[in-house]
């Protein structure tokens, strides 16, 4: 069982204890206090865009098999933090970061490294689904196609995605059809599976379920559970049920207005488990935060 | 509820996590050779521009001199001939134009853009008829021309009159299209807001969308009167002729306009008469810069960004 | 009120009056010759005895010179286009595509007498050492080329920037680069767009008249040899026009003919083009 028995119960009631069981097959997810041998870390991640500083001093740590939600008010910097993770931030002109960002201990932001290969390792899905209008296959083969990845069998490798994405047996008959022709929900598990198929161990996303109804939006939240164990997750939401519901840690942030330009800046106010987040926050403005939103 | 399965997806394995794998991907070969390529097509343009005008300018430099200006055309004295009808006569013919189809182009884009209701059949005729008409041939706009002055009775057809026929009809589908686009930038705000203080919509038309919208009109019409400057090939239908001796004096002139004398002068075996169509060239190019550049300063200088 | 609507008509009494004026000189032309005839010969001697209607050899002479035209344009206005929209800075873009469309700008009989008088003497002459005429098809066919890059290019560039930015980050985000993500996600997703405005050069390659009527030749020519002159149907209209032509001769209704024709190709064209850019106004 998980850690948050709030969770299960929710789970439950849309899907059936049925497929609790599945879950449960899992085994314990247990959640130390801080991530161990984070994939990626943070350190004074500080984001300019232009002459606007955007983001103040955050410093996170994000590990292996676990979910980390980031949380707080509109334009406080949470997709820039998340697009600065892979380099996305540099397609932006005029975009700035200063402090490091290391991926196993490597800088990503290194002198040598080239953002495409970031890109590659750590993969994005974003808020609104975006398939290619391509058919469903090669909107999975894009990735292995464009990284020129080494595959014995693209069939193979696209069904595997799908099924890792739980879209397979929706979509096993039309693979050749227009990925325009599936629902938001089932777009976006497509996404998910695009992102999959490049085999990357982190994947960020951007408020993935803002667009989808309850239920396409429970049938992904059941994915991230599923893939929690074989990545690292970093997932931007609006929704407070829903970080508490599947993540383990939640960073919290916030925008505050520079007293001279009157400039919102983000920052980082607090970083914890979920549970401590949303039981017992250390901060005041955590607190006022969940309360409003949440209670 | 489906419970469909999920398989977990193969992760990345430990020995590819190293980033810095010594490549660029933006800047290996096909890469490169890509963006070569890109540069290429679009200095080709530049190039064969830079080409065509220093080749006629060297072509034609003998001739840009005084007689050019005030001859008319001659076959005698070849190294002699001159543009001076070829340069008036285009100069009646962009004026008539202009008078014709400026009044008439306004009229029916305010018309769409502003009384007309779109789901009325006729309305949706004019609309895909002029998308249509944009792209009919110049030199079908000429038989028209000629076909329209055949009905109605006229032996002589190279007239000012029927030039700027032909070319208004040639230029007014832009007319409508660019002054539509002028009128459509005029923010709703605007005027919506003199709709409220209870201003009828011809006034509001008359007063708000129009004014606010002149410097875009300007802007395209005079460069669709700088295309029509250019065209010979509806007033080749007219059988407008170059060996015109005479000023043009009205639009029931005769005429010959500079496009048809670089023609019929290209045309020409002789030696002098390919210089002097260079020179006769570069005085075209030079009055459509002038247009040009005339509509540029208007668009830079009064056209407001909502 | 009524005045406006009445200028708004214009338009399509304009259309009106194309057909009417092209239709009278038509019948009279088609009371002389089958419309099988005209349509299927491949003799056009209209001024000659015995004279012979077969509209084959222009037909042929304009495919020609368009096919070299597209082949010159399609390539090099896609580049520009790629380059435009998909590499150059908001504010290269804007001081480049100017630049490009000044090409458009150059009154045609101009970019005849370069295909005359540069072109081939200078270009395929003297430096590929061609054996070309004086006129011929090929020089005409790569002037017009030029002539409509800026067509191919500008409606290109305005579809492939009308592809959501969204396609952009997903493919990047995948691990692309800007050439992959050019080629494979916003080319295919512009792709109708740009198939709009290649059939848009194409109807105004087809209609194009001075720079064939200088640099094409002037004898109708059903030849596959672009190193030949060969007459289009535009340049005949050009090459008929200027001689004598009172109304109900011959030659005059001849004129109608192949000005019908013509036109008639040219609004298919455009018919297909309009609806290929409603379809990819639709695509988002
Ligand atoms: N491309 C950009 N150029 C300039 N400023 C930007 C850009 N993207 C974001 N910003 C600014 O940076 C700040 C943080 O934006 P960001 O999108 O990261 O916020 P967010 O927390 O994701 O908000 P939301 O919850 O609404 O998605 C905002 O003030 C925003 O205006
Ligand atoms: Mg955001």
């Amino acid at each position: 069982m998980t850690t948050k028995p709030a969770t299960a119960n929710t789970r439950d009631s849309v899907y059936g204890a049925a497929n609790l069981a599945e879950v449960a097959d899992t085994g314990e997810h247990v959640v130390p206090d801080l991530p161990q041998e984070p994939v990626i870390e943070a350190t004074d991640l500080n984001v300019y865009y232009g002459d606007f500083h955007a983001v103040h001093d955050v410093n996170l740590a994000f590990g292996r098999g676990e979910i980390t939600a980031l949380i707080g008010p509109s334009g406080c910097g949470k997709s820039t933090v998340l697009r600065c993770l892979n380099r996305m931030n540099d397609l932006v002109i005029g975009a700035r970061v200063t402090g490091a960002v290391t991926y196993h201990g490597q800088n990503v932001y290194g002198p040598k490294v080239d953002p495409i290969e970031v890109r590659r390792r750590i993969g994005m899905v974003f808020q609104k689904p975006n398939p290619f209008p391509k058919s469903i296959y090669d909107n999975i083969a894009y990735g292995p196609r464009v990284t020129g990845m080494k595959v014995d069998n693209m069939d193979d490798l696209v069904e595997e995605a799908l099924h890792s994405a739980a879209l397979w047996d929706e979509v096993k008959d039309k693979l050749k059809q227009s990925a325009y022709g599936l629902s938001g929900g089932q777009q976006q598990r497509l996404c998910i599976a695009r992102t999959v198929a490049t085999r990357p161990d982190v994947i960020l996303m951007d408020e993935p379920c803002s667009s989808l109804d309850p239920i396409a939006t429970s049938r992904i939240e059941d994915l991230m559970l599923e893939m929690r164990k074989d990545y690292a997750l970093i997932v931007v939401t609006h929704n407070m049920q829903q970080a508490a519901r599947v993540s383990d840690r939640t960073a919290f942030f916030t925008a505050r207005p520079d007293e001279t330009t009157g400039n919102r800046t983000g920052l980082l106010v607090e970083y914890n488990l979920t549970n401590r987040i949303f039981s017992n926050p250390d901060d005041s403005r955590t607190e006022a935060y969940i309360s409003g939103r949440f209670g | 509820m489906t419970t469909t399965q999920i398989k977990p997806g193969r992760r990345r394995e430990e020995g590819t996590r190293v980033l810095d794998t010594g490549q660029n991907h933006e800047r290996n070969a096909g890469s490169l050779a890509f963006l070569v390529a890109l540069w290429c097509s679009l200095a080709f343009g530049v190039l064969v521009l830079l080409v065509l005008i220093a080749s006629t300018a060297l072509d034609g430099a003998p001739r840009l001199d005084a007689n050019l200006f005030t001859e008319y055309s001659s076959t005698l004295f070849e190294e002699e001939t001159g543009v001076r009808a070829g340069i008036l006569g285009s100069l009646w013919l962009m004026v008539t134009t202009a008078v014709m189809s400026v009044p008439l182009g306004i009229a029916a884009a305010l018309y769409l853009e502003e009384f007309a209701n779109p789901t009325r059949w006729y309305n949706r005729l004019i609309e895909v008829n002029l998308q249509n008409l944009a792209a009919v041939p110049s030199v079908i706009y000429g038989l028209l021309a000629l076909g329209l002055l055949a009905l109605r009775g006229f032996r002589q057809t190279s007239l000012v009159i029927g030039g700027a026929l032909a070319l208004t009809l040639l230029i007014l589908p832009v007319i409508i299209i660019t002054t539509r686009e002028s009128i459509r930038a005029v923010p709703r705000e605007i005027r919506d807001g003199s709709l409220a203080l209870g201003a009828t919509l011809w006034q509001t038309t008359w007063r708000q969308s129009l004014p606010s919208a002149i410097p875009g009109i300007a802007t395209g019409t005079i460069l669709a009167l700088s295309r029509a400057i250019g065209e010979a090939a509806p007033l080749l239908l007219l059988g407008v002729a170059t060996g015109i001796r005479f000023d043009p004096n009205g639009i029931l002139s005769q005429f010959t306009a500079l496009p048809i004398q670089i023609f019929t002068m290209s045309s020409q075996p002789q030696e002098e008469f390919q210089t002097a169509a260079a020179a006769a060239i570069i005085v075209l190019l030079v009055m459509i810069l002038v247009l040009n550049g005339l509509a540029i300063y208007i668009r830079n200088h009064y056209q407001r960004r909502w | 009120m009524a005045v406006l609507r009445a200028a708004a008509f214009v338009s399509v009494f304009t259309t009106i009056g194309i057909v009417v004026s092209l239709a009278v000189p038509v019948v009279n032309f088609f009371g002389k010759v089958s419309v099988w005839d005209f349509l299927t010969g491949t003799d056009w001697s209209p001024n000659l005895a015995p004279q012979s209607f077969g509209v084959l050899p222009l037909v042929g002479g304009t495919l020609m010179v368009t096919a070299i035209g597209l082949v010159v344009a399609v390539p090099l206005g896609l580049g520009a286009a790629m380059y435009l929209s998909e590499y150059a800075s908001a504010r290269n873009r804007a001081r480049l595509k100017p630049i490009l469309e000044l090409l458009a700008g150059i009154p045609s009989v101009v970019y005849g007498f370069f295909a005359l008088s540069f072109v081939t003497p200078a270009v395929l002459q003297d430096l590929l050492g061609m054996e070309v005429g004086f006129t011929n098809a090929l020089s005409a066919g790569i002037v017009l080329g030029v002539m409509i890059i800026p067509t191919v290019a500008s409606l290109s560039e305005d579809a492939m920037s009308a592809v959501p930015q969204a396609l952009r980050q997903g493919s990047f985000a995948m691990g692309a680069n800007r050439m992959q993500t050019t080629l494979r996600v916003v080319f295919p997703a512009a792709i109708s767009g740009i198939a709009a405005a290649v059939v848009l050069g194409l109807s105004r390659a087809i209609g194009e008249t001075m720079i064939v009527a200088l640099a094409s030749g002037s004898q109708p020519n059903l030849s596959a040899d672009p190193r030949e002159g060969m007459q289009t149907m535009t340049g005949f209209i050009a090459a008929t026009a200027g001689g004598e032509n009172p109304v109900g001769s011959t030659s005059y209704n001849t004129l109608f003919a192949v000005g019908l024709l013509l036109f008639l190709m040219t609004l298919v064209i455009n018919v297909v083009s309009i609806a290929l850019v409603r379809r990819y106004r639709q695509a988002y």
